[in-house]
């Protein structure tokens, strides 16, 4: 057990890899050999991350399970790895999320092994951003993760998959650059890259060697505090950063973009959490006002672009800026009053928020993966009446939307109101507009359930080779999971909260 | 006496070579054999030697030997390694195996081919353990000449001759104008010495040094593809044949920017202070402009040679900076860049043998029927993009913090090099891999051969490697850098 203990963040971090190398020598043609490989071998991390939760100490202060690890010493950067109740929830949503998108991927019968073993790459990479505590570590994954996820947009993705894929490569490349060269400079300055050094030295900084006389150190804490801003908004994505993504989720096969909406997304908010708002305190709260406003602008903007899509995944997709635009809009709020109360409520809810909404955007992308499949078309115009053919998946398919919606009940209540509660004393305006925003988001949401499952009965599905077939086992397998923590989280979001309240608590 | 295992190493090629000129020419498979064995001989000592120097944590110069040779001009032939030339040593060791097993199949005067690419070999081991200048010079000049042969017999028949010719001008003026750097060293320092080592503690005077570091360094790295001097290098990669460009990219280049290293700014460290911004200039303009310029060719091979301009850019830049973090990651760098374009240049000599053409336009498909060498090819190209967990990455990482430290305006313009790259080398990676294969080529490519393949895994394995790991390789370079920055005056 005490091996277990001290190791257990890189048994975490490295299992999936370890898993892919052994799919690397299984052979090529046994499909379901590979596939069953794949999804054992995720349920590893999975049941090790319980354990990591089950034996976590929310009370204590700073990181647990630390660990490091000599990995580039000449230039004083180490495997430092640890969690608090911030990237704990995370890592926990990581591990559940990849699983099931590997279950959902069943479907894939070309070239299984090497989806497989991508799929377990990108773990690895996600969950390096979420335990690393050491700059330069969390550059390493951040960057790493793009190449798995590139490669399942552009060989499993659909139609548009060439464009898409470089398209989010470039984007987020070049969003990273300005993190790149703000980390390297950190480096430089202060001769290491260990985060809870930096956290102590960099906010506090008065003197810097290197810098153009003409600037002065909050000039240079400015610029690279915006670099930082840019590489997680494009993640985020926050407007106007955000065109990647309808293009990048809409061409990714099911499970990728089960994993882009559930995961991907939120390395970029785990990013202003762990990174922006603990280094650039001050530049945080002059710049709050911006902040909110691009949130705003994507809770608004997104609502909106999401009801004008007569494509089913680009509908979900654009409501995953709507979604995340109030994420960024509690840590807007947390950066403009920090320490207070209502920063604290705000920040509670951009955390739940980025764990629930990884629970419904997967379970979106996944319910219209399963319609798909079957009709090959994702036109809205194409469906119409299709509930008394298929109920089960119209109950879960509304159930899901509801949580989406944020139906009081369900987790997208509980956070969204948390957010709202939190930054309306803080930026009462914003917030005001955003729960405008919050109408449209009601708009499209009611409008996707009813093109697709009300109205009159598209009679092309009912009949002949054509019958649309109810969801299966193996698809209710996925879903489960999913809409159960949905409810538990909508009736009783305690077990979490707590966790993630004692984690605010100690951090902001 | 020790077992004088340098030595070993720079002769066996040339030894080989002889030995295969010795064949009767039609029996190619005894050539091919006697061509490997020994590569494969050489391969193993400078793994060991790089090893040793390893595992041992050694610093300094290691392994040396020395005999007197010209005794009344000061020349001495005295080698040793330290910790910027061990990992040099291993990849040519590696690029010499990886090569004679890509070229296996050449067909044309294989017996020739092999022993002038030995020839060469010799040569560049030779420079990377020279100890004394003359010496040097000497190694310097075989590793050049043979280049002219190899280019214009066995190259692409539409530019070989004009690529040779140009590529030997340029080379030749290069080191002339270094030669005569070094001369005035000799005749100023009044120590009647070539040697290197006695040379360092010359004492020359610093109005000295700012007057002969240019051409100096220059004059090398001329070899190391800087710009302006650029335009020989990506013209003859393209006529030469893939295990000369794989040599050419992968070797040749790395020997111009170490004999500038280790002439221009060990020897000469007040001149390299005094100089340092007009070489990061230079450094600067090609990293960002060699990038640009491989976006826009439509040429495969073309679009590699002006990568290697690019990435041989941050190798300069490194050394510009004269600090421990920027010539730390040159020396990672010219490993790095060595292994992977000697993978780039092989698989695209994989396709063009196959395919006949290098126009990326009219390629496509490639995965399907060779899939081993486009996951090389992909692993190749995410180490030059600078993929963190590549060797890239450990590479040009240090070299912008060095450059940070010096010029903050120098990174930031330079790091949009990265993403032009990442663009280029995503779009060849589609284009010339994962599009539809156009019709005229569908069931004319054949799979790559076995031997192909151990020379790619090979390859990936070190780039992989050292990503994951840089301890495997930055120690001793940290301690080769040490010396250097001693030399500088702890500068």
């Amino acid at each position: 057990m005490d091996f277990l203990n001290t190791n257990l963040l890189s048994l975490i971090l490295f299992s999936p890899v370890a898993a892919a190398l052994i799919i690397f020598f299984l052979p090529r043609d046994e499909i379901k050999l590979i596939r069953w490989t794949a999804l054992i071998a995720s349920l590893v991390p999975f049941a090790l991350s319980i354990y990591l939760w089950v034996n976590f100490v929310p009370d204590k202060q700073g990181f647990q399970f630390e660990i490091t690890y000599t990995w580039y010493a000449a230039i004083h950067s180490s495997l430092h790895l640890g969690v608090d109740g911030l990237s704990l929830t995370m890592v926990l949503l990581t591990t559940l999320l990849t699983p099931l998108a590997i279950l959902a991927s069943f479907t894939i019968s070309e070239k299984v092994k090497a989806y497989m073993m991508l799929f377990l790459f990108l773990e690895t990479g996600m969950l390096g951003v979420f335990v690393a505590l050491d700059l330069l570590i969390f550059f390493v994954f951040w960057e790493i993760g793009l190449v798995p996820m590139y490669f399942l947009i552009n060989q499993w993705g659909s139609a548009n998959r060439n464009y898409a894929s470089l398209k989010f490569m470039i984007y987020t490349m070049g969003g990273s650059l300005g993190l790149l060269l703000a980390t390297q400079m950190l480096g430089v300055a202060f001769g290491t890259y260990d985060l809870p050094r930096l956290f102590e030295l960099w906010p506090s900084a008065q003197v810097l060697t290197n810098i153009p006389p003409w600037l002065t150190v909050s000039t240079i804490k400015t610029i690279a505090f915006w670099a930082f801003v840019i590489a997680f908004a494009v993640k985020v994505p926050l407007w106007p950063f955000h065109t990647w993504l309808p293009d990048a989720h809409t061409e990714a096969p099911t499970a990728g973009s089960m994993i882009l909406a559930g995961v991907l997304l939120k390395l970029g908010a785990y990013g202003f959490l762990r990174l922006v708002l603990p280094l650039y305190p001050e530049q945080a709260k002059y710049f709050a006002g911006a902040l909110a406003f691009l949130a705003t602008a994507a809770i608004v903007f997104g609502a909106f672009g999401s009801y004008g899509q007569t494509d089913f995944k680009r509908l979900v997709a654009y409501s995953s800026v709507n979604h995340m635009g109030f994420v960024v809009l509690g840590i807007a709020a947390a950066a403009a009053a920090s320490g207070t109360t209502d920063a604290h409520i705000a920040l509670n809810g951009a955390i739940l928020q980025m764990f629930n909404h990884g629970l419904s955007a997967a379970g979106m992308f996944f319910l219209v993966g399963v319609i798909y499949e079957r009709t090959h078309t994702r036109n809205l115009n194409d469906f119409g009446g299709l509930f008394p053919l298929v109920p089960v998946y119209g109950g879960i398919l509304i159930f899901t939307s509801m949580a989406s919606l944020g139906l009081p009940g369900l987790n997208g209540f509980v956070s969204e109101f948390l957010v709202v509660r939190g930054a309306w004393p803080i930026l009462t305006t914003y917030t005001a507009i955003s729960m405008l925003g919050l109408l449209f988001t009601g708009a499209y949401i009611l409008k996707g359930i009813k093109q697709v499952l009300h109205g009159p009965l598209n009679e092309h599905w009912a009949h002949g080779e054509h019958k649309l077939t109810e969801i299966n086992t193996r698809e209710i397998i996925v879903m489960a999971p999913l809409m159960a923590l949905i409810l538990v989280i909508g009736v009783w979001p305690a077990w979490i909260l707590d966790v993630i309240n004692k984690a605010v608590i100690a951090l902001f | 006496m020790t077992f004088p295992i340098l030595s070993i190493i720079v002769f066996i090629p040339l030894v080989a070579g002889m030995l295969i000129l010795l064949f009767p020419g039609e029996r190619k498979t005894e050539i091919r054999v006697t061509a490997l064995a020994a590569a494969t001989f050489a391969l193993f000592l400078s793994a060991w030697v790089y090893a040793e120097y390893l595992v041992k944590g050694l610093t300094g110069y290691q392994f040396q030997e020395y005999v007197e040779w010209l005794p009344a001009l000061g020349i001495g032939y005295h080698v040793g390694v330290d910790g910027m030339s061990a990992p040099l040593v291993l990849l040519t060791g590696v690029v010499m195996f990886t090569g004679v097993l890509i070229s296996w199949g050449i067909e044309d005067r294989p017996r020739e081919f092999f022993a002038f690419l030995f020839i060469l070999a010799s040569g560049v081991f030779g420079v990377f353990v020279s100890l004394d200048l003359f010496q040097l010079f000497f190694f310097y000049e075989i590793a050049v000449f043979p280049m002219y042969l190899l280019i214009a017999i066995w190259g692409w028949v539409k530019t070989r001759e004009y690529a040779a010719m140009k590529l030997t001008l340029y080379l030749f003026v290069g080191s002339v104008v270094s030669l005569v750097g070094a001369l005035a060293m000799y005749w100023t320092s009044g120590m009647q010495t070539f040697d290197m080592l006695q040379l360092e503690r010359a004492g020359f005077s610093a109005e000295f040094q700012r007057i002969w570091f240019l051409p100096v360094f220059l004059g090398f790295a001329v070899l190391g593809g800087i710009w302006p001097f650029h335009n020989w290098s990506p013209d003859g990669h393209v006529a030469a044949p893939t295990a000369v460009s794989m040599f050419h990219a992968g070797v040749l280049m790395k020997l111009g920017a170490f004999a500038a290293l280790r002439v221009g700014i060990m020897l000469l460290p007040e001149g390299a202070k005094y100089w340092s911004w007009l070489i990061m200039a230079f450094a600067a303009i090609a990293v960002v402009y060699g990038a640009f310029i491989a976006f826009v060719q439509t040429d495969f091979k073309y679009m590699v040679g002006f990568s290697s301009v690019s990435h041989m850019g941050l190798v300069m830049l490194g050394f510009s900076t004269l600090n421990q973090q920027g010539l730390l990651g040159s020396g990672v760098q010219m490993f790095s860049h060595g292994v992977m374009t000697a993978l780039f240049f092989a698989v695209v000599g994989m396709i063009y043998d196959r395919a006949h053409t290098r126009e990326i336009p009219e390629l496509g498909g490639m995965a399907k029927v060779m899939p081993f060498a486009g996951i090389g090819f992909i692993i190749g190209g995410l180490v030059s993009m600078g993929m963190p967990g590549f060797s890239g990455f450990v590479a040009e990482f240090p070299i912008f913090m060095g450059v940070w430290k010096v010029q903050p305006w120098v990174a930031i313009v330079a790091s949009i090099s990265i993403v032009i790259t990442a663009a280029y080398i995503m779009r060849n990676i589609r284009d010339v891999f994962f599009r539809p294969m156009p019709e005229h080529l569908e069931g004319h490519i054949s799979d790559i051969n076995v031997l192909d393949k151990i020379a790619i895994v090979l390859l990936c394995l070190l780039m992989v490697g050292l990503g994951m790991i840089p301890s495997l390789m930055v120690p001793m370079v940290q301690s080769g850098v040490d010396n250097i920055l001693r030399l500088l005056g702890g500068a």
